[in-house]
């Protein structure tokens, strides 16, 4: 009974992960920009036909691969945002969503019309293969375990290049307030531009995170749809939140999806954000907003 | 060049502001009702899709455009009105007391889903109703014996007082009528307290509160009357496709429903209109489009990066949508040869966080 309990918290934590992933990719525009981009989870999904490309066609190594996806998908995030993000700067954070909802249509689009990629799933090899680990009689996958620690180490690297780095200082100062970001000498745009190339990187890790989990097709972008009740749950703006929020969303899904009846296991996360969102409007670690005029 | 001239306040909120007005809009009308025996049936089809659309652009342009409340979850009511309509037809109901409680039941959803709203702004709002359009998407799969899930119900043509409309005209005829009240029933509603108060609200909350504006209350009559709109387009919807099922109504279609007020206009009813049309021929002239180029290229993602191109380039290069393009074009005739480029620029603003630490 506990064993069975404590491989399902396993497997959600595992799956929880990668939802942090997406989720940290949010938090991480957010922070900056105060805006959410709605195409996170299919730079993720290009991320890992990148990825997939370097592999099987390339033959390239694992490792190699992962440094790739993240080089190519860091260019395509910057790229993205010189070209769309730019125009809108200062314009309502509304127009802003809608762009980025566009994007993600584009992305999905173009993902099918480049030969071979196209509609097809496609598997990504790692070299974790199928061990297991016992532990305390439940059973883990050595591929789980690797998600588990890689996210961990990301959010670690992350969290203190948001607290010492003077890039990441400045990323927050442009957020919290764009014109005395500027009156410090903070080339807000450039900024702007480096932490879209960060997240996009960060969704090509998740990509190929999530790839050994899930399967590569055009679609697998939707678990971004996922991630958004993980940024919220922990407080939009907040890494360690981001982390904390995926989890809960991964554990309660994979718990909902075995407990209770068929149907909850695809609600479980929407169920816990509005219920997050009715009681703390601004997440669990999201700082207090105060409008003033 | 018109000058109007102001000499009573009533004037100021009249249906019409001049004559030239009465004409345009009356000859509009005359072609509507002379559409059936002018266009063929395919177009015609079309049309009914395009009312019904302007239907529920109506009620996200009240909600997104005049209250400046972002909803991501309008597809949820219209599987509300859709589903309470076939479910009324099915039990025999007449037609105009089945519309109705098909728009006061999605009224009804739409103040469950506007609660969160008076505590949430922005990203979180748009999250709020997102979560709550997959939940209720959820629940029409799962409620097997009530919604029929995925194999999804079946709807017989309206009858009126005994008589059927079968025929695509007579339903033509019911979508306009419909349209055009809904759009009168609007045009008074934004004229009235209460449609200055969404405004006010979308302007500025805080002023609009120290106006004495109740925010909780007009927030939430925003949102239940945007439903109930989307409502009356969903039972509309619901006869015109004739089978429904929950795949129609995803997130994806409540995307599509505000592209329609963002490339018709926000803020505008003529967006409404303009925007419905747009995204009713988009997917025609991509097909037609698609003739010319290569057989490799699948339709879905032609049509998908189209539309990701035209929401993207109105964003970028047409913020106020199709409508607004139309109000530049008029103005630069209207002042000939004064027109400055300024005119319709928007205000940029240097960004501030409203989260404290």
């Amino acid at each position: 009974m506990f064993s069975q309990f404590l491989q399902l918290f396993l497997a959600g934590v595992a799956q929880g992960c990668v939802y942090a992933l997406v989720a940290l990719g949010f938090v991480l525009i957010y922070k900056a920009t105060e805006t959410v981009n709605f195409a996170q989870g299919d730079l993720m999904m290009l991320g890992a036909f990148v990825a997939l490309t370097a592999s099987t066609i390339l033959g390239w190594p694992y490792w190699a691969t992962i440094l790739f996806a993240v080089i190519v998908m860091a260019a395509v995030g910057m790229l993205i945002e010189r070209i769309v993000i730019r125009p809108v700067l200062g314009l309502p954070t509304f127009t802003v969503v809608m762009i980025t909802i566009g994007i993600g249509y584009i992305l999905r689009g173009v993902v099918t019309m480049v030969p071979g990629w196209g509609t097809e799933t496609y598997a990504l090899k790692t070299p974790f293969g199928d061990s297991v680990l016992r532990f305390g009689g439940a059973v883990l996958a050595i591929e789980q375990l690797a998600t588990i620690a890689l996210t961990a180490a990301l959010c670690l690297v992350l969290y203190l290049f948001f607290r010492y780095a003077k890039l990441g200082v400045a990323m927050q100062a442009t957020s919290q307030n764009q014109l005395a970001a500027y009156y410090m000498g903070i080339p807000v745009r450039r900024v702007n531009m480096l932490i879209w190339g960060l997240a996009a990187a960060v969704a090509a890790f998740g990509g190929i995170l999530l790839a050994p989990i899930a399967f590569v097709h055009s679609n697998m972008g939707f678990i971004g749809l996922k991630a958004f009740p993980a940024a919220v749950v922990g407080g939009f703006g907040s890494v360690p939140g981001a982390v904390v929020g995926g989890l809960i969303i991964g554990v309660v899904e994979a718990l909902s999806g075995f407990y209770l009846p068929e149907g909850f296991k695809d609600i479980a996360a929407y169920v816990v954000v509005l219920v997050v969102l009715l009681f703390m409007p601004s997440g669990i670690f999201g700082e207090t907003a105060r409008k003033k005029v | 060049m018109r000058f109007i001239f102001k000499t009573e306040y009533a004037q100021d909120i009249r249906l019409f502001q001049h004559g030239g007005q009465v004409f345009w809009y009356g000859l509009l009308l005359v072609l509507a009702l002379a559409a059936p025996y002018l266009v063929s049936g395919y177009v015609l089809t079309q049309l009914h899709f395009v009312l019904i659309y302007a239907i529920v652009g109506f009620g996200l342009m009240l909600l997104v455009g005049y209250t400046g409340q972002i909803s991501l979850g309008h597809a949820a009511f219209l599987a509300t009105g859709a589903y309470t309509e076939a479910l009324l037809q099915g039990a025999g109901v007449p037609f105009f007391i089945s519309l109705t409680c098909a728009a006061l039941f999605s009224a009804a959803v739409g103040v469950i889903v506007g609660l969160p709203a008076l505590r949430l702004k922005g990203i979180y709002l748009a999250i709020a109703t997102f979560a709550f359009n997959i939940i209720i998407e959820e629940i029409i799969t799962r409620w097997e014996h009530v919604t029929g899930g995925n194999s999804g119900k079946l709807l017989k043509p309206i009858e009126i007082f005994g008589y059927r409309l079968g025929s695509q005209e007579s339903f033509y005829y019911l979508c306009l009528a419909l349209t055009v009240l809904c759009c009168l029933a609007l045009i008074n509603l934004l004229r009235s307290p209460t449609g200055r108060a969404f405004v006010a609200i979308r302007d500025s909350e805080v002023s609009a509160s120290c106006m004495g504006i109740n925010l909780a209350y007009y927030k939430t009559v925003s949102f239940s009357i945007s439903a109930a709109l989307t409502g009356i387009g969903g039972a509309l919807y619901a006869h015109k496709v004739g089978f429904i099922s929950p795949e129609q109504f995803t997130l994806i279609q409540s995307i599509e429903l505000v592209t329609i007020v963002i490339i018709g206009g926000v803020g505008s009813l003529h967006g409404a209109v303009l925007g419905a049309a747009f995204i009713i021929m988009l997917p025609q002239a991509i097909a037609i489009a698609k003739g010319w180029l290569p057989e490799t290229i699948p339709q879905a993602g032609l049509q998908s990066v189209v539309f990701g191109l035209i929401l993207v380039g109105f964003i970028i290069f047409e913020p106020y949508g199709l409508y607004g393009r139309w109000l530049k074009i008029r103005t630069y005739f209207d002042v000939f040869p004064f027109y400055r480029r300024g005119t319709f620029r928007r205000q940029r603003s240097y960004l501030r966080s409203e989260r404290l630490r």
